[in-house]
């Protein structure tokens, strides 16, 4: 019986977005990465362009993270110390991007100064030949003042500078504005309240190909189905032709599923949960794919195992099935 | 697909003759098309009319139920392509497969690990569905063998995977009465498996990646009889898999294309690939392997990727007791969203010391959540404490609040001024430690 292959059109599409830039556009980067303009829901290759395929970003921090899982510390142990050799270990892994988050304080325990947080910053640049994504320790103030300290030390690298939040994002959007970066805005898991930021951000100036979008998740068993139907929704609105969810989206499974008891704990648990190393990657991983199968288009990973399994994933899903 | 009260009016007499207890027969149609009526009340329908009525109610997916002796798994029925348009209703069955390959006392084992696994997940506990039986050998005798262990052991529907048709009819003679599925008729062998899950009433899988043989191929098997189908998409890799089961889900909800309309089923041999199985429309999932670590990460998906968005899953308001407390036991207080809850007494019973457990109704969102939304603050919190008589229960009048609230404790204060409020930990994983050393 002949079926006709159901193909619905899209008005809309994503914009396209570049991060880094190479000594040619400004910057120092050897290579670029290039986001979003798909013009179908994830991977529907017959019904419209995937343009770039999804990336992942490795997340780092600037000192030895307190509250990371000890599998974790005990896999970077060798560069945990020296943000800029444990860039590099990433960018060894493959990861296409890295994600750096500055701290509070220092090992010391003092707070934490833009000059160091530029230094750090660059340090990480100088070791790397891959894009940056920079994060601030999530208190505004704070995030505000070593944000635009990174951001004029590295002027005209188009840098992804974060997180912009609605009570939070001026100052970040300001900086980026006058340095040739780019921004990523965070939202509680809500469609209106992230067309509302993006709209408040573009008001502002900054141009639309410079900003990513984060509509926040949960990891899997805290919370992620509501990060799946928002992601979905996103995309749908965005492909629907509504201009200000029309981001590439960024999120951050690596962060969530490393924060849950059944990564970070190896003792004391119901054997059920099975081997402790796997079942902690095996948890990045599904919230990971979860998400890819939704839409992100930029996934912060741990772990460069969990990386792998992704990638593979994005490359098997890049390609396009022959129809029928 | 249902049908509009247009259409369905076109089906009817249009002769207003009043008699089913409305004016007009549009009226009648109307009020069919909200499902408030039986078609049973006009005595003038044509049988024509009767059927084409029957057929466009039936689901756009057909619900496929698996059943042995206690047990029953079941999938399709579902009625959107996206969970926030309603809901995901019926969760994948998942299975683990075992191979008559292997020897004797490795089927068993493995038999026992995956028919007693279970994990508590919020208070829910998950568990394997069933087991797949290959043929690998391609012996009838081995096959049944394997059989028989399985059944020895476990209770829990079967599926039989196999070419060896002979082999196929020993094993259902075997497991007679049970409703089972058969994987799985092809091309060149539709006919005899159709014929022997006729015979035995058990359902059949189809397995193709050209959706037009596929469509073909429910077809023929439907008109031998076979009206339990289930179709293998087999796909090569991610995207071929994501586009059949997207082209088979939208060929069944938008379109109603019936030989389309049956759950499909995966058998992924990677984590990335099973988790695409539960995020995009698959109805039944087999397992190469028995691994916890990787049915617990699988099972919880499914149950999230499940729940109903519009009912946040939630536990009843009130004063828990953790490990028999008592007098001097401390008391913490959390919210009633079903994963804070659990994440929370689960720590404390880890503990092993006693406590009391304030839930105040937060209505089901999370501890930042709620306080995000004002569902989660000091007024609401000192509400609980005095409407579940909290005071009368302990000497100590002392409150542990989820350090992710800190902030809440100096009203927390001015609200019950007669206690003392301690900021717990952050992460409920630390509470055990924050207990005995704090408390
Ligand atoms: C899922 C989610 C939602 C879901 C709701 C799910 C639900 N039923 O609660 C939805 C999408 C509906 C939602 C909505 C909103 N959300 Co929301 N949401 C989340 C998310 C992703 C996960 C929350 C979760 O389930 N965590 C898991 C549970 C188990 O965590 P928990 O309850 O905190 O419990 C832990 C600890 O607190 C501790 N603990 C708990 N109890 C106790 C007790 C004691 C004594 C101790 C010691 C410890 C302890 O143990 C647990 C495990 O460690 C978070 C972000 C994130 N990734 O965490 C945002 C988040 C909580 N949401 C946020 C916001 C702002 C909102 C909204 C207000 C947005 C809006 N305006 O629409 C709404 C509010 C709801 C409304 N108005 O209807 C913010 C809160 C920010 C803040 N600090 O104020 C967050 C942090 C996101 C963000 N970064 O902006 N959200
Ligand atoms: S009983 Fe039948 S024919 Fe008569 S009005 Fe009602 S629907 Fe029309």
């Amino acid at each position: 019986m002949p079926i006709e292959l159901i193909k619905e059109k899209w008005p809309g599409s994503v914009r396209t977005v570049i991060i880094g830039a190479t000594e040619a556009e400004g910057g120092t980067r050897k290579k670029t990465v290039t986001v979003g303009g798909e013009t179908t829901l994830p991977f529907l290759h017959f019904e419209g362009e995937i343009k770039n395929p999804p990336v992942v970003a490795i997340e780092i921090r600037d000192r030895k993270p307190e509250d990371w899982s000890p599998l974790l510390i005990e896999y970077w142990k060798d560069v945990i110390n020296d943000p800029a050799e444990w860039a590099k270990a990433a960018e060894n892994y493959g990861a296409d991007l890295i994600q750096l988050t500055l701290s509070l304080t220092d090992e010391a325990g003092n707070p934490m100064t833009p000059e160091k947080a530029a230094e750090t910053v660059k340090a990480v640049l100088k070791k790397t030949t891959i894009p940056l994504i920079v994060f601030g320790p999530g208190q505004a103030e704070i995030d505000n003042q070593l944000i635009v300290a990174v951001a004029e030390a590295t002027k005209g690298e188009r840098l992804v500078l974060g997180i912009c939040e609605d009570k939070n994002y001026r100052t970040i959007v300001a900086t980026a504005m006058a340095n040739d970066h780019l921004i990523t805005a965070r939202t509680a898991m809500d469609v209106n309240l992230a067309k509302q930021l993006n709209i408040l951000i573009s008001d502002m100036g900054l141009p639309l190909d410079r900003i990513l979008m984060d509509p926040t998740t949960g990891a899997l068993g805290y919370g992620i189905e509501y990060g799946f139907s928002v992601m979905e929704r996103l995309r749908l609105a965005a492909l629907q032709g509504d201009s200000m969810t029309q981001f590439p989206m960024i999120v951050t499974p690596g962060f969530e599923a490393w924060k849950t008891k059944e990564s970070k704990v190896g003792e004391g648990v119901p054997a059920a949960w099975g081997d402790w190393n796997k079942r902690a990657i095996n948890w990045e991983v599904t919230t990971a794919m979860t998400l890819l199968e939704s839409g992100a288009d930029i996934i912060v990973l741990r772990h460069p195992e969990s990386m792998k399994q992704i990638k593979e994933a994005i490359s098997e899903l890049m390609m396009a099935p022959e129809m029928i | 697909m249902a049908l509009s009260g247009i259409q369905i009016y076109k089906l009817l007499p249009q002769t207003n003759c009043k008699e089913c207890g409305f004016p007009t027969c549009l009226a009648f149609a109307m009020k069919l098309a909200a499902k408030q009526v039986e078609l049973s009340a006009c005595p003038y329908v044509t049988e024509e009319s009767k059927s084409q009525l029957a057929a466009s109610s039936a689901p756009p997916i057909r619900l496929i139920t698996l059943k042995s002796n206690g047990y029953e798994v079941k999938a399709g029925n579902e009625v959107v392509l996206f969970r926030h348009e309603k809901t995901y209703y019926n969760k994948p069955g998942i299975f683990v497969k075992i191979s008559d390959n292997q020897p004797g006392e490795e089927i068993q084992s493995i038999t026992k690990k995956i028919d007693s696994y279970e994990v508590n997940y919020v208070g829910m506990n998950l568990t394997v569905d069933g087991i797949a039986i290959e043929n690998a050998s391609e012996n009838e005798e081995k096959f049944i063998d394997t059989i028989k262990i399985v059944r020895s052991i476990s209770k829990r529907p079967i599926i039989l995977v196999g070419k060896n048709s002979k082999a196929i009819e020993g094993g259902l003679e075997y497991l007679k009465g049970e409703t089972t599925l058969v994987h799985g008729a092809d091309p060149t062998n539709w006919e005899v498996m159709a014929d022997l899950c006729k015979k035995y009433g058990s359902a059949l899988s189809i397995i193709s990646n050209k959706l037009e043989t596929i469509a073909d191929l429910t077809e023929k098997i439907k008109s031998k009889g076979v009206e339990d189908i289930v179709i293998d998409p087999s796909p090569a890799n991610l995207s071929l898999s994501l586009f059949l089961n997207t082209q088979i889900r939208r060929q069944a909800i938008k379109k109603n294309i019936k030989p389309l309309g049956y759950p499909t089923i995966a058998f992924p041999t990677k984590l990335t690939s099973a988790v695409q199985a539960i995020t995009k429309y698959t109805g039944f999932i087999v397992l190469d392997s028995f691994a916890e670590e990787l049915l617990y990460p699988l099972l919880v998906l499914r149950q999230n990727i499940y729940t109903d968005p519009q009912k946040p899953i939630q536990v009843t308001p009130g004063l828990y007791e953790i490990n028999n407390p008592e007098f001097e036991s401390p008391v913490l207080v959390t919210t009633n969203f079903s994963i804070t809850y659990f994440s929370v007494a689960n720590e404390v019973e880890g503990s092993g010391m006693p406590a009391w457990l304030l839930v105040a109704d937060a209505e089901g969102m999370s501890v930042l959540t709620a306080w995000a939304a004002g569902k989660f603050d000091a007024e609401r919190i000192a509400k609980s404490v005095k409407s579940f008589n909290v005071a009368e229960k302990v000497s100590k009048k002392r409150l542990v609040i989820p350090g992710a609230v800190a902030v809440l404790s100096g009203e927390l204060e001015n609200e019950l001024s007669d206690w003392e409020i301690r900021v717990g930990p952050r992460e409920a994983v630390d509470l055990p430690k924050f207990m005995k050393l704090v408390l």
